[in-house]
């Protein structure tokens, strides 16, 4: 039986949704162990990891935030694993090349599934901005891959038992590296950017007013983005820009508002599920990979989309 | 100040990019470096201005288009490239590839210390943002990673690392491995005096050989990964419409159909 370790991504002392969706994809691949890094998990995430597949969650106590520490303490938990999935995040994309390095393990991060095929891992990726589907075979013995949040629908047991909870004795290594500050950033409301299973984004269009965006935003139960553009006039900040420097998303619905679509931007949204977008200027490449585009004002057209989703929904 | 910048050569995505501020307009043989390698020339670049004297190194690692990469680094001021080029580094993986840079680095390293390796955070063709942590473990140096901000004092660097959860201020001694985000800084363009100046510098070609690299460690053979089957995905088949008045009403009516809203 392949073992399966999935790193826990968390908000707080929540279970974050990318990690029941590993979980998930974790089950169809064989048994799964899932790994806390730093303090230790409350009765309710313990609950939420079995409940979605785990049999044990193995704690790493130790507060660490470098990728050599991280790394360590996900190799001190995962010794004997096949395969190791993690969110496919700038940090644990640091983490697990380091972990690779350190076991030979090879690597697939970003991918969008994994299976099982004659005893490997292979893996499914969008690339070049989302035009290409790339499956990769891992063919070193021990696997490691990077999933995209929204990639995978997360699916509970019914009737699971409940977790063990295991302590990992682990020792922090010594890093060249070290912490010299850490300045929290404040969570925004809602869902995560990169987790969200709607995203509506505003650009240069927005002339920096997001009132609607975040209206519509709401009205969906999704997530507020921005193109580099509205972050660099510093109309919204940093954390909201969506391209391939800043969140990579690949949510079910990607509504783009006065967003041209430059090809950094495309990179970092392309893989979305549906594609909406609404601008002024017919010739946006933004409409060359949209689902349905409104060529007009999205002062115009999202109150009126609102004002109809609302009196559907009412009826 | 001795620093070492590494570039990767990247086919496809300049194509169809298109600048905004008006300057110098691409052509085929201004190569095409990475984009987000030229935040790492940049950084290189404005910490040996800063401190009045040293030296930029860059370093790709590639089949024969990569020469462009490097060629690219000395349009924007570095003072010396390599290009370490051998039929045997082709379908490396992203381990054999820092396997095969960190061997460069340690050659010039050893001609004379190397303070700072620069690599931009991120190829854009493949994205994975990996190689700048296996360049540091493949020397043992220090990893100082996704910098929006790079500064050296005393032997030591610093960079400010904006993660989604906190902004952390790190530290470590040289030499280091960093690699800068393009919030680091603004990337300079060529000057035509510039471009001129590349076209007649002398790259420098190594082999396997020279860097001491086993062939057999590298290239696809040692992969870890091997891609099965790859193809382009279908082409979306966009319905546009144009606003007349009933363009919300259409869209809302598009994701309602589609259980969206």
């Amino acid at each position: 039986m392949t073992r399966v370790a999935v790193l826990v991504e968390r908000h707080g002392d929540h279970v974050a949704g990318p990690t029941l969706e590993a979980l998930t994809l974790a089950r169809s691949l064989g048994e799964v162990v899932a790994v806390w890094l730093g303090g230790s998990p409350d009765s309710e995430a313990v609950a939420a990891l079995g409940s979605y597949g785990a049999s044990e969650v193995r704690v790493v106590a130790p507060a660490l935030r470098l990728p050599a520490a991280l790394a360590a303490a996900l190799g001190a938990a995962t010794a004997d694993a096949d395969v190791v999935l993690v969110d496919s995040t700038f940090v644990n994309k640091e983490i697990v090349t380091r972990l690779a390095l350190a076991t030979g393990a090879g690597v697939v991060v970003d991918a969008a599934g994994a299976s099982i095929v004659d005893g490997r891992v292979e893996t499914l990726q969008t690339v070049f901005a989302a035009t290409w589907n790339v499956q990769t075979r891992i063919v070193a013995e021990r696997a490691i891959v990077g999933l995209r949040p929204n990639t995978t629908q997360a699916v509970a047991v019914s009737g699971a038992p409940v977790a063990a909870v295991v302590a990992v004795d682990f020792e922090p290594p010594t890093t060249r590296e070290g912490v010299v500050h850490v300045e929290a950033v404040e969570a925004s409301d809602g869902v995560p950017l990169a987790e969200a299973p709607v995203v509506v984004s505003g650009g240069r269009g927005t002339g920096g007013d997001y009132a609607l965006i975040r209206e519509f935003a709401e009205l969906l139960g999704g997530a507020v983005g921005a193109s580099r553009d509205a972050t660099d006039e510093g109309w919204i900040s940093h954390e909201h820009m969506v391209g391939q420097t800043g969140t990579t998303v690949t949510p079910a619905l990607y509504v783009a508002c006065g967003i041209s679509g430059a090809v950094h931007h495309r990179g970092g949204m392309q893989a979305s599920g549906t594609i909406v977008a609404v601008n002024l200027d017919p010739d946006a490449p933004i409409f060359e990979i949209a689902d349905f585009g409104v060529v007009g004002s999205l002062f115009d057209v999202l109150p009126d989309a609102m004002a109809r989703i609302r009196e559907v929904r009412g009826a | 100040m001795r620093i070492l910048v590494t570039v990767k050569f990247t086919p496809d995505l300049q194509s169809n990019r298109s600048f905004t501020d008006g300057a110098v307009t691409r052509t085929a043989d201004d190569g095409s470096m990475n984009e987000l390698d030229e935040n790492a020339v940049e950084a290189a670049l404005q910490l040996v201005e800063a401190a009045g004297s040293g030296e930029v190194i860059a370093v790709t690692v590639g089949g024969p288009d990569a020469v462009s990469a490097v060629r690219k680094a000395l349009q924007l001021g570095v003072g010396r490239a390599i290009h370490v080029s051998d039929e045997a580094v082709a379908g490396s993986d992203v381990f054999g590839t820092a396997r095969v840079l960190a061997a460069a680095v340690r050659r010039v390293h050893e001609e004379a210390p190397i303070d700072l390796v620069i690599t931009g955070m991120a190829a854009l063709d493949g994205l994975t943002s990996m190689l700048p942590t296996a360049l540091a473990v493949e020397l043992d140096w220090a990893q100082l990673t996704l910098a929006s901000s790079l500064s050296v004092l005393d032997g030591v660097a610093t960079i400010e690392r904006h993660l989604p959860d906190a902004h952390e201020t790190v530290t470590a001694p040289l030499p280091a491995v960093v690699s800068v985000t393009d919030e680091a800084n603004k990337p300079r363009y060529p000057n035509f005096k510039m471009i001129m100046a590349a076209r007649a510098a002398v790259v420098e070609t190594w082999s396997l050989g020279e860097v001491g690299v086993d062939p057999v460690s590298v290239g696809a053979a040692a992969a870890r990964t091997v891609v099965v089957s790859a193809e382009p995905r279908p082409p979306r088949d966009p319905q546009i419409v144009t606003d007349t008045g009933e363009g919300g009403r259409l869209l809302a009516d598009f994701l309602l159909e589609r259980g969206l809203a």
